[in-house]
């Protein structure tokens, strides 16, 4: 078993919320730097820019963990992950189906810039992203299990936008396969003041907007290679797979 | 004031719960925030809002509200619907905004104390 060292939340230019800086070559050199084995890609509602960074990564020879940050009908930030670019795309296809298309101003939300390898803008996306599907929380979770992905409400202990705060509690039917929390916070004392199962795993991640916040917050996997299944094993707690928070 | 003469007297839809609509209503709380409800609302408020999930009927039932009202002419979930029918808790229905509801119950409730 090797240990691999995992910041599993990081958005890229496409999310408006995210600095300019945060192209796809300039995020994985970022985490070479910083001693970040495997990076998630996860841009709120979309999976665009998944493919350039796990190209350019594994020439660095970094992994990447393909997904999003969708945002529920609720408001609730939910992480998605997949095994594979093709059932990416069935999730994107998912995505376009189910986004309100809000006009925006870009000049006063941000740029949802999509760009190559050498940092030239491919084309701008014009319906904002940020804003809630018009699928619940319930039948965002079925999706994602549906098509083999991993599903993990981000940053759970956040007033605005973590399933507590929105939501109240973890409703029982809902099937998650980790909790994110955030930076800043303890695994500890989330798990309490939340009550939140020892069975259930906790990832931390940096939720990277800015290259300065690439590998701030980590999470250790013990697996045998870094792949999708071995990171699902290690979260069921399967075969000797494990994580911990760093 | 009841919720079955608010239901009449601003032409509201009842989705479900029907079995409470003789509860009275004291008072009322506006939020999104589920959390916030769970915190801040009061037993025999009637909680105005656009959420339509199930959680929304457990957090009326345990802060004891009188009802639930869905704003913007949105509709429940169904297992939302199911779940206001076991717990005997309203849950209804307007077209108008949160604005507009929220100014007239305000007008009707206190104006009934």
């Amino acid at each position: 078993m090797k240990r691999f060292r995992a910041d599993l939340h990081i958005h890229t230019v496409l999310s408006a919320c995210a600095d300019l800086e945060m192209s796809p070559v300039n995020i994985v050199n970022c985490a070479k730097e910083k001693n970040v084995d495997l990076i998630g890609i996860t841009d709120h509602n979309s999976t665009f820019h998944c493919s350039l960074v796990k190209e350019l990564a594994e020439e660095e020879g970094i992994s990447v963990l393909c997904g999003a940050e969708v945002t529920t009908r609720e408001e609730v930030h939910c992480l998605a992950y997949f095994s594979d670019l093709a059932t990416l795309d069935n999730f994107q296809k998912y995505i376009d189906r189910h986004l309100p298309l809000i006009p925006y101003l870009p000049e006063h939300f941000g740029y949802q810039a999509v760009v190559d390898r050498e940092d030239r803008i491919i084309r701008l996306v014009e319906e904002y992203l940020n804003v809630g599907l018009s699928q619940t929380i319930d039948q965002v979770e079925q999706e994602v299990h549906r098509l083999g992905g991993l599903f993990v409400p981000a940053h759970v202990e956040r007033q605005m936008f973590g399933i507590f705060g929105q939501l109240g509690f973890v409703p029982d039917t809902l099937l998650c396969d980790a909790m994110g929390i955030m930076q800043r916070s303890a695994e500890a004392e989330v798990r309490s003041k939340f009550r939140i199962a020892v069975s259930m795993p906790m990832i931390k991640a940096s939720d990277a907007h800015a290259l300065s916040a690439i590998g701030s917050a980590c999470t250790w996997f013990e697996i045998a290679e870094p792949t999708f299944d071995e990171i699902k094993k290690a979260l069921k707690g399967e075969d000797g797979r494990k994580t911990s928070i760093e | 004031m009841k919720v079955s003469e608010l239901v009449k007297e601003l032409n509201l839809e009842v989705f479900s719960g029907s079995a409470g609509l003789e509860r009275e209503v004291s008072g009322g709380y506006v939020s999104d925030l589920l959390s916030d409800v769970m915190g801040n609302a009061s037993e025999g408020d009637i909680w105005v809002t656009l959420q339509t999930h199930r959680n929304v009927v457990a957090i009326a039932s345990l802060k004891e509200l009188a009802c639930v009202l869905l704003v913007s002419s949105l509709a429940p979930e169904q297992n939302t619907i199911e779940h206001s029918n076991e717990e005997g808790i309203p849950i209804l229905g307007t077209t108008l905004s949160t604005f507009e509801v929220a100014g007239l119950l305000y007008q009707k409730i206190k104006g009934a104390q």
